[in-house]
């Protein structure tokens, strides 16, 4: 290395600087440069890929530890009072051993920091020293090196399965295609394969891709956190520009799957890569009583400040008094006394010096061990724990557990969050004609109770087959309803399916409906030129591959591997019995369910509204059925026979979304299968067996603010460019050639027109709806479309728009197809979830995209909106219409619920509205109007709002009303909401962990929320609430003592209790009871607690902390600082007790107080609970006595020789400790059973049934539901829960429009509706 | 279908204390629940109470003020502080017999040795006989530390106000006085005479003592403080470490001598005595007052009547209690409280 000036240096510093702040950044391939000295190196301003995530060096831990560690107050102002001993007048005599609290504090902190910080520089080593492939222009070939040695400019080759080890710029795969599928779960935790593509027209044409003939120059954008976007170009030689996007970026952390290798150029290294730059640590939130504690600190130094004035005046006064000089007044060093006036002044910091414990120093600790034991039992508990994805629920914000038991408002995402998120086609509109897959339906209704048989085999001896032979004898539908419920209640064990994504038989199986496969083999059949117009044939090619699916054999295989596998293991006999019926029937099945079809489908076609029935008679259609039914079986076996390399089984789809999953396997069911996707193709079969390969010239993929998304594929047969478009019915519905509802007349106005029927049909019946365009483009349009759409995709200023804007372009004129209809399925659950937040006094309000008639459905099927709810349905077109409604309901609303008449019987009123007129609430000058409104609310349903206003609905609830909020979601759209609510809750399902990374605590299932925050989140508040009450009462109440005895030595702050001892009281002696109090009490059970929600209300708005109890906790430490000083007091008054001889039974006294004190608070002795308060008394008896035989002279000022051996040889010292203890405890321990026998809370009814046998319990614990939930809770147990689908009767929701406008032929949700109506057996 | 084992490595343990299940004994404060203990706790202290305060009343003290300040008094005279080796008799008479052992206390009152500065201007390590901090006592004697550069021996402020009144009770029989032999022994904590307070091993002690000067207020050195009894001389003299072991309370008592030996084992008989004080302890300076207190020790100390009737009360109270608490338990009883 040559030696260069520092100058050089600075000067270089600075460059590399800039360069790295510069928003574009031109990168060179290091290949030409390589073995150069570094300054002549292109890219060296640019970080390595070495990654260093430690916070400190060994030779500066210390110090950077300690300033890091300065940053908190509290360590500030016990430093500082620990530095104040040091100070001569303040006379303290052991300046040392003051520090020794703090030093133990800052210490263990150190030590905990030290060891992560160890832990992180491990991990960091392991990961730099990984290796991997760069090319090395010496060697001619890629060369194995470490990640660290990788560099921005090189050229590293990934192989199958290893871990991506930077940022790289995709330029060459394995794949003929330049594909690369790449595994995100360490990233984002998405498990279904991504595909990559290798940037076109840089290298492609070599078979083998040449590194060194890479000459073109990289302009990327400035490294940024965002995963999913990506702006660069590469500029060739030749100044042509190629742009490319986050679709042919390897992110480091990926894994590459699929493909043998990949080449990418290096473009971000280490900490510049998206994924370090995402990487950031677990949050720090304030939890509310936290914020409430720090009032009551002050109000601890204010108090601490007066009893040192007190103790600096009466040292004043004390000397005033004095008419000469005493013997035992001691004069200073020089022989001189000094004033009164100055003493009393510098009393006051030796006051200080000697009360500071009055500030609990080792609170703070105390309570980040407390949440430390908090989150360990949340995190362990197995009811929250999902076997399915085997996740626990995760703590990612470490200090808000305690906000769990204080929510008052709940705001929830629908899809993902409330339903499973599941999607599972339901039915389908083609050009105007419904078809509502009959079929389908019940093979849904009977599928599902199939899945939970095994617990009902367990639960009750049942010959395996009687879910079969129930139909098969064609017994009533009572009993299959019986099952039926059953099943869904025993599904919380276990769930048995759908452990796969998207691939449960559930969503895979689709039964097409007999008249559409007509419909569409009849022309296939006839004639096969017809096929190139059928609307028909298009839907179905819309369906199967305007998408982003993508096919995969491999993870299929993986998958059924290990399904195998474990199901080998079981070695529960009756598991594997129903295994094998379940395997044996798995084709009888579909023939069951057609069995059982005719009665149902009798009575329910009568309420068919949609069209008149084409069915002749329902007997027919079982015969028919059947054979139907088995044709597409055999057809399909068929199938997969044909062609032994693509069969259909062995295809295994992966998509970003599960509707679109849905809507291929649906596809695939009609037998429009995607065989493959590449990049610049799709391969659909037909139904005749005939393969189409799809030239794709285009993918505008979906965004949030179009709501749609299109492919442009070339039609292989016809060459036509055809521009598929899929999206949401509103987003689709204006962009049709001939607008709907507009004066035109001819077909396509009644296809319109009769689809959007249907589709608000479906709506209501809380399906997702989707819709399906064709659009043929002119290669005319397409060629100059594409230049425009290159530009875009190269632009590096705002290109999102661009691109937008030319697919915008694009999507014009579009012609409707149909319309297809997903059920998106509740997740288990969720309506007991629902009733048992509300019951526990939380409002719930749900923020949808959705649909509001969806919404209202879904509303009703998870029990938000119950039968009597008066619904108020706001939707209004301008903010005039938008003001005169709100006050107009508001003043409905106000003087119904003001009016005397209504107090008990209180009508519960839900609000609806949607995004648009919310905006319009939400505005600065309705914004109270509107929150008045929602408080009035039970519950509040929020449709087609976007993601931003999601989080500007929490914000406005949670700053006008004040009140502890929580959001809870799914997906990316839900990260607004997550983070502007106190606490955010992210459910790890099927759309990504983007929500889940932004959360607070992550849970698997909506369900697990129950118990989270009943349970959980009662015990955190309830024992971190007391905990922090005991802790302020323990130290007030042993200053005190030292406070009292200031009246009996001149205000000269003598201690009568050893220096040691005092430190150890607080340090040792009684420090884990109240930490262990913190983290085990249990005031009411688990059972309990989720029997009766109401419970959860003690700790809504102040809960338990409030200062009341505080200050009467402190008042009560006063007395008990009083008795403990003054028995003792008068006991030995005229006698010769010495000052040490006198404070070991205060001290001893105070320990017994403190610690019976906790044990009234305790309301669970466990053995936990027994040993540690045995111990502490037993460790406060061996350390003194030690200390006391021990220790002659080893503390000069004080001598605590043989003094408690002494005391504990008189019996008066026994005597006076009982008396003392009892005297101090009694009138708290009195107001407690006064008051639990007098006024019992809920807490403490509860408490007592808990004392109760099971049966006894459960019984009572009916009793109080019924008798405390007045209204609403009693209501919801007598009458039947309305079904989500059948019986929305017009009066309910008045003001909905379209309300009584029911699609009746519904059989599935009929089925389920029946089932709900069940009463439970016992 | 089968409830298919997958891989369940997140799976939490399944154990009562990871489950929060652990068996719990869950008391419940009520009042039926109670009554039993606060009766059983009433009638105890009740107990307790009425033995103590028996115990208490058999104790016999008395207590005699000699501080001089009333005219009356016979140390009137010598409580002015200019007059020296002033020796004052105090009559008084005994009605019935003293019962022995006799503990005989000075009291001293308002008198502050638990002020802060004071209680440990003293020098542990050269009172346990560590010849080094002889030269150089430890700071926290301060001032009283060092004359000009001679070390002070014992050093410190509690030494250097140490008591020296001193006493000698007659007995008129006959209407001449008969000595009360006092015990100096054993008035001390034993740990003190014996571990704590060391003198240092030179012989004669007085060798010790050399470059070293005598507390200021003291008339003569510590290895002369009881010329009788080689024993009881340096720090190991009795009155001395009475006198260093601090008290606790502004009016306190220490114990100058047990009256145990010859006709006056069984105690003191009734009739007249006179005390002899020597009277040097300065105590108007700051309003303090001076007492002698006769008194016989029970097995729970000296008198003290203040414990057997808070005793009392409490047992009282609790039983009080447990009355209001069958009222409360026949009013709010549970149901299922049976």
């Amino acid at each position: 290395m040559t030696w260069r000036s520092p100058l050089a240096l600075v000067r270089d510093a600075l460059r590399g600087q800039r360069a790295r702040e510069k928003d574009l950044r031109n990168l060179a391939s290091n290949l030409p440069y390589e073995g150069l000295d570094k300054a002549k190196q292109p890219n060296r301003y640019f970080l390595g890929n070495g990654i260093k995530t430690t916070k400190y060096t060994l030779l500066l831990f210390i110090p950077m530890n300690l300033f890091e560690q300065f940053h908190r107050l509290a360590n500030i102002y016990f430093v500082g009072l620990a530095i104040l001993n040091f100070v001569p007048v303040v006379n303290a005599f052991q300046p040392e051993v003051a520090l020794i609290p703090i030093c133990v504090i800052m210490c263990l902190a150190a030590l905990k920091d030290g060891w992560e910080d160890f832990r992180r520089y491990q991990s960091d080593n392991k990961i730099n020293n990984t290796l991997c492939f760069i090319y090395s222009r010496k060697e001619k070939q890629f060369m194995e090196r470490r990640w660290k040695d990788v560099r921005v400019g090189d050229f590293v080759k990934v192989v199958y399965n290893e871990i991506v080890p930077a940022d790289l710029l995709l330029l060459h795969t394995s794949d003929p295609n330049g594909v690369c599928h790449i595994d995100t779960s360490n990233l984002d935790g998405e498990t279904n394969l991504k595909q990559r593509r290798a940037m076109s027209g840089l290298c492609v044409s070599d078979p083998e891709f040449e590194p060194e003939s890479f000459n073109s120059v990289v302009v990327c954008e400035k490294p940024n956190n965002n995963l999913n976007h990506f702006k660069c170009y590469v500029e060739k030689p030749d100044k042509e520009k190629v742009g490319a996007g986050i679709q042919s970026l390897l992110l480091r952390g990926c894994t590459v799957k699929n493909t043998d290798h990949a080449v990418g150029f290096v473009v971000y290294a280490g900490h510049e890569t998206k994924s370090m730059l995402n990487n950031n640590g677990p949050r720090y939130k304030r939890s509310k009583l936290e914020r409430k504690l720090n009032i009551n600190v002050i109000f601890c130094v204010i108090l601490l400040l007066t009893m040192c004035l007190v103790g600096s005046v009466g040292h004043f006064l004390w000397l005033q008094k004095l008419p000469s000089v005493p013997p035992y007044l001691v004069p200073n060093s020089n022989g001189h006394l000094d004033s009164p006036s100055l003493s009393g002044f510098y009393m006051f910091f030796t006051m200080i010096i000697l009360l500071q414990i009055l500030i609990p120093i080792s609170l703070y600790v105390s309570i980040e061990l407390v949440k430390i034991g908090q989150i360990f039992f949340i995190t362990n508990d197995i009811d929250l724990y999902n076997e399915e994805t085997d996740s626990r629920v995760q703590c990612k914000t470490l200090n808000i557990t305690e906000d769990l038991g204080q929510i008052e408002y709940i705001f929830s995402d629908k899809t993902g969050t409330l339903t499973e998120n599941k999607m599972v086609f339901r039915r389908c509109s083609i050009m105007g004609t419904e078809y509502p897959h009959k079929e389908n339906a019940i093979r849904l209704a009977v599928l599902e109770p199939e899945s939970g048989e095994e617990v009902i085999f367990n639960q009750r001896p049942r010959p395996p087959h009687t879910g079969w032979s129930l139909h098969a004898e064609d017994t009533n539908s009572e009993d299959t309803g019986y099952d039926h419920d059953n099943q869904r209640k025993s599904k919380v064990t276990g769930n048995a399916q759908s452990n796969v994504a998207f691939s449960s038989p559930l969503e895979t199986e689709v039964i097409p409906d007999r008249k559409l496969l007509q419909q569409i083999s009849r022309p296939d059949r006839s004639d096969s030129g017809s096929r190139k117009t059928d609307p028909y044939l298009d839907f179905f090619l819309g369906l199967a591959i305007c998408n982003t699916v993508v096919v995969s054999t491999a993870t299929a295989q993986r998958q059924r591997e290990s399904v195998f596998s474990s199901s080998g293991q079981t070695n529960n006999p009756l598991d594997s019995l129903s295994n094998l019926v379940k395997k044996s029937a798995s084709t009888r099945h579909i023939f069951t369910s057609w069995k059982y079809k005719p009665k149902r489908s009798r009575t329910v076609s009568e309420d068919s509204v949609v069209e008149e029935d084409h069915f002749n008679t329902p007997v027919k259609i079982e015969g028919s059925g059947v054979t139907d039914g088995l044709q597409t079986c055999s057809l399909q076996a068929s199938s997969q026979c044909d062609d032994p390399a693509a069969t259909s089984d062995n295809l295994s789809y992966e998509a970003e979304s599960p509707d679109e999953a849905a809507l291929v396997y649906a596809a695939k069911a009609y037998g429009f299968i995607l065989l493959a996707r590449t990049p610049d193709s799709v391969t659909v079969r037909l139904p005749s067996g005939e393969d189409l390969v799809f030239e794709v010239l285009d993918t505008l993929t979906f965004d949030f603010n179009r709501k749609r998304m299109s492919i442009l594929v070339r039609h292989p047969i016809t060459k036509e460019c055809v521009l598929y478009t899929k999206g949401a019915d509103y987003a689709i519905m204006e962009l049709l050639s001939t607008p709907y509802a507009e004066h035109l007349s001819g077909k396509q106005k009644n296809i319109a027109a009769d689809t959007q029927h249907h589709l608000d049909c479906y709506a209501k019946e809380g399906l997702r709806t989707l819709c399906f365009t064709k659009k043929i483009v002119t290669d005319k349009v397409y060629e100059s479309w594409t230049v425009n759409r290159q530009r875009a995709l190269a632009a590096m200023d705002n290109r999102e728009e661009l691109v937008m804007d030319t697919a915008v372009q694009l999507e014009t004129d579009l012609s409707l197809l149909g319309a297809t209809g997903i059920e998106d399925r509740l997740q288990e659950s969720v309506p007991e979830t629902v009733v048992a937040l509300r019951e526990a006094g939380i409002q719930v309000w749900v923020l949808t995209g959705d649909k509001p008639e969806t919404a209202v459905n879904i509303g009703y099927a998870c029990r938000l909106l119950e039968e009597e709810d008066l619904v108020i349905n706001m939707s209004c077109k301008n903010k005039l219409a938008c003001t005169s409604i709100l006050d107009c309901t508001l003043e409905e609303v106000r003087r119904y619920s003001e009016d005397p008449r209504n107090v008990d019987t209180r009508q519960d009123i839900a609000l609806v509205i949607d995004g648009h007129t919310l905006t319009m609430a939400l505005s600065s000058d309705l914004q109270d109007r509107f929150v008045d409104l929602a408080k009035r609310c039970r519950t509040v349903l929020c449709c087609r709002v976007t993601p931003l206003q999601k989080s500007r609905v929490v914000k406005v609830v949670r700053e006008k009303l004040k009140v502890m909020t929580l959001a809870v979601g799914d997906g990316a759209n839900d990260v607004n909401m997550i983070q502007a609510a106190d606490i955010g809750i992210g459910i790890s399902g099927q759309e990504g962990m983007q929500a889940v990374m932004a959360s607070d605590f992550a849970i698997s299932r909506f369900k697990h929320l129950k118990k989270l925050l009943l349970v959980h989140g009662h015990w955190c508040y309830t024992r971190l609430a007391n905990m922090i009450i005991y802790f302020f009462y323990k130290n007030v109440a042993y200053v005190n003592l030292l406070f009292w005895y200031q009246f009996f030595c001149g205000f000269s702050a003598n201690t009568m209790i050893d220096y040691w001892l005092m430190i150890f009281f607080n340090l040792f002696f009684t420090s884990v009871p109240p930490i262990m109090f913190g983290i085990m009490d249990k005031d009411v059970s688990a059972e309990m607690l989720l029997g009766v929600p109401e419970l959860y209300r003690t700790g809504q708005g102040a809960g338990e902390y409030t200062f009341f109890t505080f200050w009467v906790s402190i008042l009560d430490a006063f007395y008990q600082s009083l008795v403990c000083f003054f028995i003792p007091y008068l006991v030995y008054q005229d006698s010769d007790i010495d000052v040490f001889t006198f404070g070991t039974p205060l001290n001893t006294i105070s320990l017994f107080t403190i610690l019976l004190h906790l044990s009234i608070e305790i309301k669970a002795w466990t053995v936990v609970h027994w040993v540690v308060m045995l111990a502490s008394v037993a460790l406060y008896f061996i350390v003194t006595l030690a200390y006391s035989a021990m220790c002659v002279t080893c503390n000069p000022p004080s001598n605590p020789y043989w003094i408690l051996q002494s005391q504990m040889a008189d019996p008066m010292f026994y005597l006076l400790c009982t008396i003392t203890t009892v005297v101090a405890l009694l009138p708290r321990y009195t107001f407690h059973v006064l008051r639990n026998s007098i006024a019992p809370s809920p807490l403490v009814q509860a408490r007592r049934l808990d004392r109760l046998d099971v049966s006894t319990r459960d019984e009572w614990m009916k009793e109080w539901r019924s008798f405390r939930g007045i209204g609403q809770v009693k209501r919801s147990r007598l009458s039947n829960p309305p079904s989500p689908t059948l019986g929305t009767p017009a009066d309910i929701h008045p003001q909905s429009p379209t309300a009584s406008d029911i699609m009746g032929d519904d059989l599935t949700l009929n089925v389920i509706s029946e089932n709900f109506q069940r009463p439970v057996h016992k | 279908m089968v409830k298919q084992e997958r891989e369940i490595g997140n799976r939490p343990d399944n154990t009562a204390f990871t489950q929060q299940r652990l068996p719990a004994w869950q008391p419940m404060l009520s009042a039926g629940i109670v009554i039993p203990g606060f009766v059983l706790i009433g009638l105890a202290f009740i107990g307790i109470g009425v033995a103590l305060f028996v115990t208490s009343r058999s104790i016999q003290v008395l207590e005699m003020d000699y501080t001089g300040v009333e005219p009356t008094s016979p140390c009137f005279r010598c409580s002015d502080p200019d007059v020296k080796n002033c020796v004052c008799n105090l009559a008084f008479n005994i009605d019935t017999l003293f019962k022995g052992p006799v503990f005989f206390y000075y009291g001293l009152s308002n008198y502050f040795q638990n002020y802060r500065k004071y209680s440990v201007s003293k020098d542990d390590d050269q009172l346990s006989g560590d010849l080094d901090n002889f030269e150089s006592p430890s700071d926290t004697c301060s001032p009283y530390e060092t004359v000009g550069s001679v070390p002070i021996v014992p050093c410190g402020s509690i030494a250097n106000s140490m008591f020296n009144d001193t006493f000698k009770l007659y007995q008129i029989v006959n209407g001449n006085e008969k000595l009360v032999p006092f015990d100096g022994k054993g008035i001390a904590w034993w740990t003190d005479y014996n571990v704590k307070y060391r003198n240092p091993s030179v012989t004669p002690l007085k060798n010790a003592f050399n470059n070293t000067v005598k507390p200021i207020s003291w008339p003569k050195p510590a290895y002369e403080l009881d010329t009788s009894d080689a024993a009881n001389n340096g720090f190991i003299n009795q009155d001395f470490l009475v006198w260093m072991r601090t008290a606790a309370l502004p009016d306190f008592r220490k114990l100058y001598r047990r009256i145990t030996e010859g006709d006056y084992a069984k105690g003191l008989p009734a009739g007249n005595y006179t005390l002899k004080i020597a009277y040097n302890y300065p105590v108007l300076s700051f309003q303090g007052r001076k007492m002698v207190v006769f008194s016989n020790v029970s097995w729970m100390g000296g008198k003290n009547e203040f414990l057997g009737i808070a005793y009392l009360v409490v047992g009282s109270m609790c039983v009080f209690m447990s009355i209001v608490m069958l009222i409360v338990y026949a009013k709010f009883k549970f149901p299922e409280e049976d």
